[in-house]
């Protein structure tokens, strides 16, 4: 029994959800392998060979794998798959595009999400916006999953040793080409990896408010920004912004939600945050049944005054 | 061009769901069921391509029992031209759907495939990368926004840490993300004329597929509840709180 798990990296590192990954598959048991499918990735291959815990490192590099694309991806795990009972992906925007691809492609089930590993074939779950948590089996002999990052430990990212096997990278599908991208630079801490997250929701009322309020209390705490869907859907934010079930899923030691009335939906992607606190003036808002520190105010008044008394 | 859409009737989002007392599964009897919000926006681009004259037919498909003719209806209310239920009463997890799909794009052969990039019942997230796999097609996952120009798809996807662009051959699948478009209200006369548009039934054996679930569930349980803490009186309280108390800050 042997698990692999697909690298997230730039080319030049390894990004923080593979080691949570890495965690995830020692728990299935067995050796874990790591694949990082990239462009001129020696870098990231070295650095995944650095974690704990990895026996083996593939690396498999090409044109074809220099923007991630689905179709190839794909490919390049279908080229190493037979070797593996478990295949692991973060369940990142990057993870969940290919992962289902990839099972459908072995023709077995794919899980999502998963929370805990119960046993190597038997994991949890959570459904329904994380209003319920299913334990299921999987009954196929390659077992396709993506790991929800906030709930597993990330492995050490140095003290390991493992080999780096170099593998033929795949020809490029020439059913998809990439374009371009616009990656918004900023120097915050990423959302699902902050220590401390300061968000905001309908209450901001415009975009301009949203970053007038937000951004100085996120820059006196080093805090990353986050938003509610209400915000992003009245664009007050940007959409990778979003947390909750279909958003980002966080945990950060400190959740500070401004202005955030607390659906449901909102709540899945934020309840494991180790303190929460919000501040909103309506008493009746659900947020305060999850809240550690409930503050009933304006936000516009009470966001500087806490700005200030930092 | 035909566009295929795919629509899951689930429990509505406002609907906050109970676990069974016997952890078998969550309660469904009786409370509120919509179109699964992803597929709705899904079904909306479709129209609004129809509308633009990129597309000529917009065909719904829903995977179910026969409830999920309603949710047909309302695709076609939206705009959709015709509609296929692929009627069943077992459990259908996203690879079984993928090949029902499947089956349905070999024989409807649209130029393009458009769903909802996640149901707010099981969270998978995973139909529309599946039958992609499966018809061996290009995806489009995410989608902000979606031009069909010169005979390719230009998918702009959302992704971490902003989007980016991708050219796809046609046929394509693309999948839904929230900001693609704000689906329109339905209106009445547009109901009044769904009612009388096309829909077909079918099941999976016609369609040649076994759609035996693959996951078992085990059981279903609450999640650790989270419980309420204490309300602050003011900022100067809420700032010793977090310094000397939950030591976070």
């Amino acid at each position: 029994m042997t698990s692999l798990v697909i690298a997230e990296h730039d080319n030049a590192s390894i990004k923080g959800a593979t080691l949570n990954t890495v965690t995830a598959a020692l728990q299935c048991g067995g050796e874990v392998h790591v694949l990082v499918a990239g462009s001129n990735a020696g870098a990231a291959a070295a650095a995944a060979a650095q974690i704990a815990g990895v026996a083996k490192v593939l690396h498999a590099d090409g044109d074809a794998l220099a923007h991630g694309l689905a179709e190839n991806v794909t490919a390049q795990v279908l080229a190493v798959a037979s070797s593996y009972s478990h295949i692991l992906f973060a369940a990142t925007a990057t993870g969940k595009n290919v992962a289902p691809r990839v099972a459908a492609k072995l023709d077995v089930g794919q899980i999502s999400d998963i929370t805990k590993v119960d046993s190597p074939d038997t994991f949890e779950r959570p459904i329904y916006a994380g209003n319920a948590i299913a334990t299921v089996q999987s009954g196929d002999a390659t077992k396709v999953v993506t790991v929800r990052t906030t709930n597993f430990d990330p492995a050490a990212a140095t003290g390991g040793s493992a080999a780096v096997e170099s593998v033929a990278a795949v020809a490029a599908s020439a059913q998809s080409a990439y374009v371009g991208s616009e990656i918004a630079k900023n120097d915050r801490p990423e959302l699902t990896a902050a220590k401390i997250i300061v968000s905001g929701g309908r209450a901001l009322g415009s975009a301009e408010k949203f970053n007038e309020v937000l951004t100085p209390l996120a820059d006196k705490l080093g805090a990353a920004i986050g938003a509610s869907r209400a915000a992003v859907d009245a664009g007050y934010a940007a959409n990778d912004l979003q947390v909750g079930q279909t958003g980002k899923i966080v945990a950060p030691q400190l959740y500070i939600a401004a202005g955030i009335s607390g659906a449901i939906q909102h709540l899945a992607g934020m309840k494991d945050s180790k303190v929460i606190v919000a501040i909103n003036k309506d008493p009746e808002a659900p947020i305060f049944s999850v809240a550690d520190y409930g503050l009933e105010a304006d936000l516009f008044t009470a966001v500087p005054e806490l700005i200030a008394a930092l | 061009m035909k566009v295929l859409v795919s629509v899951k009737r689930v429990v509505d989002y406002n609907v906050k769901v109970r676990v069974k007392s016997d952890g078998t599964g969550v309660d469904i009897a009786n409370v509120k069921m919509s179109m699964n919000p992803f597929d709705e926006i899904a079904v909306e681009e479709a129209v609004r391509l129809k509308e633009k004259g990129v597309v000529t037919e917009v065909i719904a498909v829903s995977c179910g029992p026969t409830q999920c003719q309603e949710t047909l209806r309302t695709a076609m209310a939206i705009g959709a031209d015709r509609a296929i239920l692929v009627e069943t009463n077992e459990e259908l997890q996203p690879l079984a759907v993928a090949k029902l799909l499947k089956a349905l794009v070999d024989k409807e052969q649209p130029g393009l495939v458009i769903l909802g990039k996640q149901a707010i019942d099981d969270d998978c997230n995973q139909t529309g990368q599946m039958l992609a796999a499966l018809a061996d097609l290009p995806q489009g996952t995410f989608a902000s926004k979606v031009e069909i120009v010169d005979g390719k798809a230009s998918i702009t996807r959302e992704i971490d840490g902003g989007a980016e662009t991708l050219s796809l051959s046609l046929p394509a699948v693309v999948t839904t993300d929230l900001r693609l478009n704000e689906p329109r209200y339905v209106t009445l006369p547009n109901i009044m004329k769904a009612k009388k548009k096309p829909l077909e039934t079918v099941t999976p054996d016609a369609l040649g597929v076994n759609v035996a679930p693959r996951i078992k569930t085990l059981k279903v349980t609450e999640p650790a509840k989270r419980s309420a803490g204490i309300k602050v009186p003011d900022v100067a309280t809420l700032v010793a709180k977090l310094k000397t108390e939950a030591k976070v800050i």
